[in-house]
């Protein structure tokens, strides 16, 4: 099991206040430079392990620095804390994304980035809670983080605590029929305290969603299910910072977060391959320029 | 030690009833205990429970993989979610979230398996729950608990909530008699001895532990003297009960009313087979290998030789290999 960094946390504790502090356009600001430095480790990261999903990966970044850099009540020093919000990964593939998020926090030294996927690393390339903090549940397997996220959300109100829980899905995991009984779920029960973010980059590993088993209209299916639903720009912070507002209906929150696969790098974006291809040396200098 | 009675006209229950009536009994002073089912409230017997604690069982619907994944999530908040529904469906439409959100990420979610085995009789194979211990075995870090009777089946409860670990519960429906006495504990990984004997060994778990007692009355009565050890605890398991039966009977039969590929039988014997040559006795495997014709839960006991006089033979056969 990894332990957290100090220093880091320390680091991070200073900037969360910085941002929190900071008017509307600095703190989209300082929550972009930070996206972009993750984007920088995910980018070095799956270079150096010549294995990862990179294109997934730089598509959630947004999602995730918004939400461990200003929305998520934790402490990355006490990752057990009874009352923290809890996130999910459910796309776990995208676990360098993850964890260069979880090292931004100090819940885990950066240098451990740099293990990622190695012989006997923590950091195999599907999240493991048992060797990584900050981790709720392993993920890897698609349609598995929601139902786990709505027994977290019954727990909460079960036990009378504010925690929100926040699971990321990706878009073409919906096609999962497990994700689907636990919005049911969900939405009969009106589980106020629950967020299901969609990455919605409308690309799966062979092809189009729409093309594969489309999805559309996912705003109105998830409406259907009882969600309160925001179709927002999953790779713009300020839309983002909205988009997590709580729940105004006493329903679950949908968000729908329009994202681009492989966002922050020009030869990436939007392209089926980049799903799971490994940069070359050259094409990470490449990356590593557009993402300074 | 006490003797038993198993033979005909010994009272006989359904080990649902003692489950349900511990859950409750515990969940009055422990408000970590939740109950979590499938569209189950009645074949997992919980009416009793939903009416004393309505907020505390969650009913996910016709939902299998969504009730699993919510029992982790319910583990993972601290509370103590037995998850209940029929062992067909729990396991085999779950496996999955089984093996990923409950065994590999260490959830201590209590999945408890109703009416396993034969015990949905004439509905057919697709209802029959023979090849969940199979299925479950190869998963790291789950418990599997197969109760024999009504003290087991009250121990494997007060267990799960004493020291909370991912652990999978064989809740029989089939009315069995009571097979244990005062101090044959149920202990984690370990095998009762129902009976002792030293020339062959018949190891039973759940309703087949009173098969083989019944068995070792028949094999007594013509001067075979047989052990008797219930496997109360599939996983883990005791490999030193194995190990010392090899070493002091001359065969091993094991009973189970479930596959015997991947079962109690195929885990015995991947303990037997690693033996010294000297302790490497012959065995039987009792248990079935193909799907059930249709017939009722006793018929299709009968059909597949989990009867006492068919494993009292069984045992024969194997001592004569030896």
């Amino acid at each position: 099991m990894l332990a957290s960094d100090a220093t880091a946390v320390a680091r991070w504790r200073a900037q969360r206040l910085e941002t929190a502090q900071a008017d509307p356009d600095r703190r989209t600001e300082l929550l972009r430079q930070r996206a972009q430095a993750t984007r920088r480790d995910i980018v070095t990261m799956i270079g150096r392990a010549g294995l990862g999903h990179i294109g997934g990966d730089l598509s959630i970044t947004d999602v995730l620095t918004v939400l461990y850099h200003h929305v998520l009540r934790i402490d990355p020093e006490h990752p057990d804390t009874p009352d923290r919000d809890r996130f999910i990964l459910s796309k776990g593939h995208c676990a360098a994304a993850f964890y260069a998020t979880l090292a931004s926090a100090g819940y885990i030294p950066h240098a451990a980035l740099a293990t990622f996927m190695e012989p006997l690393s923590e950091l195999s390339g599907h999240p493991n809670r048992t060797k990584v903090p900050g981790i709720e549940t392993n993920t890897g397997p698609l349609g598995h983080g929601l139902p786990v996220a709505v027994g977290e959300a019954i727990a909460a109100r079960l036990t009378g605590r504010d925690t929100r829980v926040f699971v990321a899905l990706g878009d073409g995991e919906m096609q999962e029929g497990s994700n689907w009984e636990a919005l049911m779920l969900a939405g009969h029960r009106r589980l106020a305290n629950l967020v299901v973010i969609v990455d919605r980059n409308r690309l799966q590993q062979g092809a189009r969603t729409e093309e594969t088993n489309a999805l559309d209209p996912l705003d109105d299916k998830l409406a259907a299910f009882g969600l309160e639903v925001r179709m927002v720009d999953g790779n713009d912070v300020a839309q983002l910072l909205e988009a997590f507002a709580p729940s105004t209906t006493g329903k679950p929150v949908g968000v729908i977060a329009n994202t681009v696969k492989g966002k922050g790098v020009s030869f990436m974006e939007d392209r089926v391959e980049w799903h799971h291809k490994v940069p070359s040396p050259e094409q990470i200098t490449l990356a590593l320029e557009e993402l300074a | 030690m006490t003797a038993i009675t198993t033979g005909a006209g010994a009272a006989q229950y359904d080990n649902r009833l003692v489950f349900a009536e511990q859950l409750i009994e515990l969940a009055r002073v422990d408000d970590r205990i939740v109950a979590v089912c499938n569209d189950s409230v009645g074949s997992s017997n919980l009416g009793a429970f939903r009416q004393e604690f309505p907020d505390r069982l969650i009913n996910v619907g016709i939902a299998e993989q969504d009730m699993v994944g919510v029992g982790a999530g319910l583990a993972a908040s601290g509370l103590v979610p037995f998850v209940c529904g029929a062992a067909p469906f729990l396991t085999g439409r779950s496996l999955e979230q089984v093996e990923a959100d409950v065994a590999y990420s260490q959830h201590p979610v209590i999945l408890c398996g109703m009416s396993p085995g034969f015990a949905y009789g004439e509905l057919g194979p697709t209802h029959h729950s023979v090849e969940d211990l199979s299925w479950l075995r190869p998963l790291p870090g789950l418990d599997i608990v197969v109760p024999a009777d009504r003290r087991q089946t009250r121990q494997a409860v007060l267990s799960a909530v004493a020291a909370p670990r991912p652990t999978y519960i064989r809740v029989g429906r089939t009315k069995v008699p009571d097979v244990t006495v005062e101090g044959d504990e149920l202990v984690r990984g370990r095998f009762n001895v129902a009976r002792t004997g030293d020339d062959v060994t018949l190891i039973g778990t759940g309703t087949t532990v009173a098969v083989c007692l019944a068995a070792a009355e028949h094999l007594a009565a013509t001067g075979v003297s047989a052990r008797v050890l219930n496997a109360a605890y599939v996983a883990p398991l005791d490999v030193a009960a194995i190990t010392a039966a090899a070493a002091q009977t001359g065969a091993i039969v094991t009973v189970e009313e479930a596959n015997t590929a991947g079962g109690l039988g195929a885990a015995v014997a991947g303990v037997v087979v690693t033996l010294p040559r000297s302790s490497r006795v012959p065995m039987r495997l009792c248990g079935l290998t193909d799907f059930a014709p249709t017939g009722s839960a006793d018929y299709l006991m009968q059909h597949f030789g989990l009867t006492p006089a068919a494993v009292a033979s069984a045992a024969r056969e194997a001592l004569a290999d030896a």
